[in-house]
């Protein structure tokens, strides 16, 4: 069987999931990852040319509303369930270096 | 346990033959009692049902006009996000969440009049197939408590067959609403796409996503839908009421559908266990009874579906599971070196295994490379399994099949084989697809006395006549007045 996802396309795909995954993880799904996809690849034996992508079952389209100012959420209940706040703004660690 | 029905508590409370206080007592007693044993709920609210009930008995009592549910106790499964208690996804990354406001869904149940106990354990983010994935807690099988209870919306679904409400609401993004039904014996409808709101249920795949109700009759199901059915501005594709306006869907319930055609796939049908097939055969030859006609119809592309489906859902999965950053809300890590470390290892510690991997695959999916191959291939299948149901449906009223291809498995059985357990999916999964109503009602037991449920799909925003067809053969049995022994 053709490996089409190894241990370092797992890794690579973890950091473009933004997840920090364990060796032993990486190895689980290694495998996992492998069989679904081989699984998956039962598609291929269909003919799709000339199918249109479905991406919603519903023949909608750009819902529109009138554009009226309602009441919004508030900073109180915004950043009520924040990890860390001070007040104003959601708090998150230094992201730019000192020049 | 004899428990009344949804709507007969609802007729009693109003009667004033009993009253609400007292059936959420009861409820209570209940749950202290075999809770523990069963472990459906994520969280429950005793005390603030119990004023609530007071509430609405006083209203009775004083002849004010109620709701369709008044005084009537319900779960909501917890991915529906409520201004009271946590919302958690049953996942470690929301332990801790409290919404800021409510889902359109329980706005309505409350709106009716129906008292919240409690919101149910779930598959982590709704993403399972036996409640085994909750990153909180286990639910078991009211029916053996070795066994799982189904998924996703097995605490819903163990709630109404325990009698630890009386009706609750769960989600189906690929049978997480009618498995679960099939498993423990109960009635559990998925929607069209579109015709209940979105709002405020915590996204997994929104193209597949649709909430439901899970009762013990197709007349509480068809009260339930009355209450949560209708177009939301809130949420774009719910459906505009002037395209596929909302019926009442108790009026003709009793009704039946006369020269009924009833579409059978034989081939993909074989795939199910012996005693599952019997069942379903013995179901249809009551519908025979009752006047139906079976078309043998032809779906070449279903088999296709589960490979479509678990391309489709987690490439919406990972985009949707985004959000959950460490940074707005949920779980962040403590001591993170660098911004970077907030987002991996808060991600990492939060969720759960399965989540990882739909996110893993989806991200996969959808990266360059291989997203013609994969996510573009699948949104082509997926449109070739609509044809399948559009060409079906010029022949026959409905589609009738098994709901899963076995009983409820033990807890643990699956647990290691990922692909195993997304197999068990195979014929719930295509009505998401295409975006098709569905329903599993009780269709009998195996000889291990585990409850089989028997499918039926419609054509888009037909709910009316599933649920009239549903009832021909409610009417006709009793297998959806067994209750476990607990």
């Amino acid at each position: 069987m053709d490996k089409k996802i190894d241990k370092s396309q797992v890794k690579k795909v973890a950091k473009l999931a933004r997840l920090d995954l364990s060796e032993a993880e990486i190895e689980e799904f290694a495998g996992q990852l492998n069989a679904i996809i081989d699984y998956v690849e039962r598609m291929n034996t269909l003919n799709t040319e000339g199918v249109e992508p479905m991406a919603h079952c519903l023949p909608v389209s750009n819902v529109f509303r009138q554009d009226i100012i309602k009441e919004s959420l508030g900073t109180e209940k915004t950043l009520a369930n924040a990890p860390e706040q001070d007040g104003a703004f959601f708090k998150v660690p230094k992201i730019l270096e000192e020049p | 346990m004899n428990q009344l029905s949804a709507k007969q508590l609802r007729d009693k409370i109003a009667t004033r033959q009993t009253s609400s206080v007292e059936a959420t007592k009861a409820v209570f007693a209940r749950i202290a009692k075999i809770e523990p044993t069963i472990g459906a709920f994520i969280s429950t609210f005793e005390e603030q049902a119990i004023a609530r009930a007071a509430e609405i008995d006083k209203r009775i009592a004083a002849g004010e006009k109620v709701g369709q549910l008044a005084g009537v106790p319900v779960a909501v499964k917890d991915v529906m996000c409520t201004t009271f208690g946590t919302t958690t996804c049953a996942s470690k990354i929301l332990a801790n969440f409290h919404a800021p406001y409510n889902a359109t869904v329980v706005e309505k149940l409350l709106a009716a009049d129906a008292i919240i106990i409690g919101k149910t354990n779930c598959d982590e983010f709704a993403m399972g197939s036996s409640t085994e994935n909750s990153g909180l807690k286990q639910t078991v099988n009211p029916w053996d408590t070795k066994r799982v209870p189904g998924g996703s919306s097995g605490g819903s679904t163990a709630a109404v067959a325990a009698g630890l409400c009386y009706a609750a609401l769960g989600s189906d993004t690929g049978g997480s609403i009618r498995q679960p039904a099939s498993l423990c014996g109960v009635v559990g409808l998925k929607p069209t796409y579109g015709r209940v709101s979105r709002y405020g249920l915590v996204a997994y795949g929104s193209s597949l996503d649709q909430i439901g109700p899970i009762t013990q009759t197709v007349e509480d199901c068809a009260l339930m839908l009355n209450v949560i059915a209708g177009h939301d501005p809130a949420d774009s594709t719910s459906v505009d009421e002037k395209t596929s306006p909302v019926t009442d869907y108790l009026a003709k319930l009793n009704e039946s559908v006369k020269g009924l055609k009833i579409g059978i796939a034989s081939s993909f049908n074989a795939g199910a266990d012996e005693q599952v097939r019997k069942a379903i055969d013995e179901a249809i030859q009551t519908y025979k009874k009752l006047g139906g006609t079976i078309v043998e119809i032809d779906m070449p592309h279903l088999d296709y579906a589960i490979a479509a489906y678990y391309m489709v859902a987690t490439a919406e999965a990972s985009s949707n599971l985004a959000r959950y950053d460490g940074v707005h809300y949920g779980h962040r890590t403590k001591n993170p070196n660098d911004y970077i470390e907030v987002y991996t290892k808060s991600r990492a510690e939060g969720f759960g295994k399965e989540v990882k991997r739909r996110i893993m695959l989806g991200t996969y999916a959808l990266s360059s490379g291989y997203y013609d191959a994969y996510y573009l291939k699948a949104l082509k299948v997926r449109n070739l399994i609509r044809g399948d149901f559009v060409r079906a449906f010029e022949k026959c009223d409905c589609i009738m099949m098994p709901v899963a291809p076995t009983t409820a498995f033990k807890i643990g059985e699956k647990v290691d084989d990922p692909l195993k357990m997304y197999l068990s999916d195979i014929y719930t999964i295509a009505a998401n697809l295409a975006g098709i109503p569905g329903i599993s009602i009780p269709c009998g037991f195996d000889d291990k006395q585990l409850p089989i449920g028997l499918q039926i799909l419609s054509p888009a925003f037909s709910e009316e006549k599933l649920l009239r067809i549903a009832q021909m053969y409610e009417k006709q049995t009793d297998w959806h007045k067994k209750r476990p022994l607990i």
